[in-house]
């Protein structure tokens, strides 16, 4: 008896010898990056190693606020991307939209046609969707070309070399690549909603609108609050690759979220040491953002959400 | 009366009739305009790789090609270090897709296996890596600690276990009746035996998903050449795109120095122009995406709902 029990316990160490390969490389990829966090406490410039650096404490926090000139830099940052993040959950709704005014088209054909074309933008590089827009947009390219054929402008407009409306187009390029996508999951959720729903209501006689607005939706708000919540969870979490291609030195003062920030000081600027304290002080916050809707959503529906 | 009753929930039935018509009429031309918006900016591109150099050039192309030719095509493989960047982009994507698939169809079914030592715990060490990261900066930073910088390996090792695919893979397997491994563990097959003989081939589509997702990763990142690497040896294509888009001019002179110098004297049209190379480039760069898309559409669907199922 003694023996089996110890032969299982032998069976379920040994599962785990199999996977700690894996857990290991986990280690070394998502985890031991937090010790880079160290350097925000050093003194550090290449090719000086760390352990010649010397220690500075809490120096870098600090220095990001120590006058107005800085004060007003990462205000400007912290602006760009709660600008940024804030038009994004602002019509987080919008996929929703999407998929029930979609399910609403009766030619399955058109319906597959227009799902299809629209998933596409998602599975092209930011890179790939910079050099599009660059085609369209640039002093030669299809805008500006077509503006002039028509007579409406004489000298070429600047569209991605401009420091106005920044924040909008960003907005609209993330929506062009993204809303196709986000909408299958909501397409998904409408093809699950219980059919006799809809039959009761038919029976009833509601107009489409009303069927819409009383069955449909109420079906998808779980879906939303989830996406919702994530979302403000990640809120300052929105990545570097799109900002970073359509940078330039006219837009990089509006175009400069966190992570680009941190980007240009290190990599531009070789300000590892303070670049690493953004980044360190934008984690810490998005693990709270993250507990906080997390208790949120476990408040509001008993249910967490990650 | 009752007449009268009649007629008027007719009209009101009518008037919600036309009204539905609108509203129909108006969701297709919605729908119709967006989808145009979608495929618009590759249909130009594509056009002007195709129409006469010249004319792409000064933006004359718009609506359809002109002075149709295929030089550009000819010409693209000129372009010096499109080809290795090729090779780079194409190697990460078959080896880097191959291991992150087999490594997830594993972890998916170790934890699925209820009785491993602290399972719970190894799967939220894993899970748990999908909400934070240390921060780009850090992230380089250690990475280049361990000479991760101008090295193949960066490409491929930070991807092999993927949480998200993880998931994928165990809820799948959670689906599969667990008496089939117990009916082979009584036939003396071991757990790996189990894993390559019976359950790989159950599982195959949602490994199919995992794939697609994780090849069209590969093919499209770009951030890691950007931070780790300087040696264009280790070029992706992603990466010398963008460096194209910003700096095609000098390379379409060089192209039409080489171009006449060897061949005959090339025509305006044909002319290699910063235009076209960039445009040439990016249908290069998008092929791929393009020509596979319509097979693996359908397995999106799938993949989005599953991964929808919390972990």
């Amino acid at each position: 008896m003694e023996l089996f029990v110890k032969k299982r316990k032998l069976g379920s160490v040994k599962k785990f010898l199999y996977i700690l390969p894996f857990m290991v490389l986990l280690g070394v990829f998502a985890y031991y990056p937090l010790y880079g966090w160290i350097y925000a406490f050093y003194d550090y410039t290449p090719p000086i190693p760390l352990a010649k650096s010397q220690f500075v404490g809490l120096m870098w926090f600090h220095s990001m606020f120590e006058n107005q000139t800085k004060i007003n830099q990462i205000l400007q940052v912290l602006k760009n991307t709660f600008a940024m993040s804030g038009l994004s959950i602002l019509f987080s709704w919008l996929p929703m939209i999407f998929a029930i005014f979609l399910n609403e088209i009766k030619s399955i054909r058109y319906r597959k046609f227009v799902q299809t074309v629209t998933t596409l933008p998602n599975f092209v590089s930011w890179v790939l969707v910079y050099s599009l827009a660059y085609g369209l947009f640039s002093s030669q390219g299809m805008f500006n070309s077509l503006l002039q054929q028509l007579g409406l402008s004489s000298s070429p407009i600047m569209f991605l070399q401009s420091s106005h409306h920044v924040y909008l187009s960003m907005w609209l390029w993330l929506t062009w690549k993204s809303l196709g996508w986000a909408a299958i999951m909501y397409i998904a959720a409408i093809t699950g909603i219980d059919g006799s729903l809809y039959e009761a209501a038919q029976v009833d006689g509601a107009t489409r609108m009303q069927v819409i607005r009383h069955i449909t939706i109420p079906s998808l708000l779980p879906t939303y609050f989830v996406l919702l919540m994530l979302g403000i969870a990640s809120f300052l979490n929105n990545g570097m690759e799109q900002y970073f291609v359509f940078q330039n030195a006219f837009n990089k003062n509006t175009i400069q979220v966190l992570d680009l920030y941190g980007y240009n000081l290190a990599m531009g600027g070789g300000s590892y040491s303070i670049a690493t304290a953004i980044s360190m002080l934008k984690s810490l916050v998005s693990i709270i953002l993250l507990f906080s809707v997390n208790g949120l959503s476990k408040l509001v529906r008993g249910e967490s959400i990650v | 009366m009752s007449m009268h009753v009649v007629s008027s929930k007719k009209k009101k039935k009518m008037k919600s009739d036309i009204n539905d018509k609108l509203i129909s009429v108006l969701n297709y031309i919605i729908f119709g305009v967006f989808t145009l918006i979608c495929i618009y900016p590759f249909y130009y591109i594509l056009i002007n790789t195709i129409s006469a150099n010249d004319l792409s050039a000064h933006g004359d192309i718009i609506f359809m090609p002109k002075g149709i030719h295929f030089q550009n095509y000819l010409d693209v493989v000129k372009i010096p270090g499109l080809w290795d960047a090729a090779k780079i982009s194409i190697g990460r994507t078959v080896i880097g897709t191959f291991l992150t698939v087999g490594a997830s169809a594993f972890l998916g079914f170790m934890f699925a296996q209820q009785d491993m030592w602290l399972r719970k715990f190894w799967y939220r060490y894993t899970i748990i890596t999908m909400y934070f990261s240390a921060g780009i900066i850090p992230w380089y930073l250690t990475m280049r600690n361990m000479n991760l910088t101008n090295n193949f390996l960066a490409y491929i090792l930070p991807t092999v276990v993927s949480p998200f695919f993880i998931i994928l893979v165990k809820t799948f397997i959670e689906s599969v009746p667990r008496e089939l491994q117990e009916a082979a563990e009584i036939d003396g097959a071991g757990i790996i035996t189990f894993f390559i003989k019976v359950l790989l081939p159950i599982i195959k589509p949602i490994l199919a998903t995992v794939a697609i997702f994780a090849a069209v990763s590969q093919w499209n990142s770009f951030q890691d050449t950007l931070l780790l690497v300087t040696d264009s040896k280790l070029y992706s294509l992603q990466f010398i795109l963008f460096q194209y888009v910003n700096q095609a001019s000098s390379l379409s002179s060089m192209i039409n120095l080489q171009n006449s110098g060897s061949t005959a004297l090339q025509t305006i049209t044909k002319m290699q122009t910063p235009t076209s190379i960039r445009m040439t480039v990016t249908i290069v760069v998008v092929a791929p995406i393009m020509l596979i898309y319509p097979f693996f559409q359908r397995f999106f669907v799938d993949g989005i709902m599953i991964g929808a199922v919390k972990g």
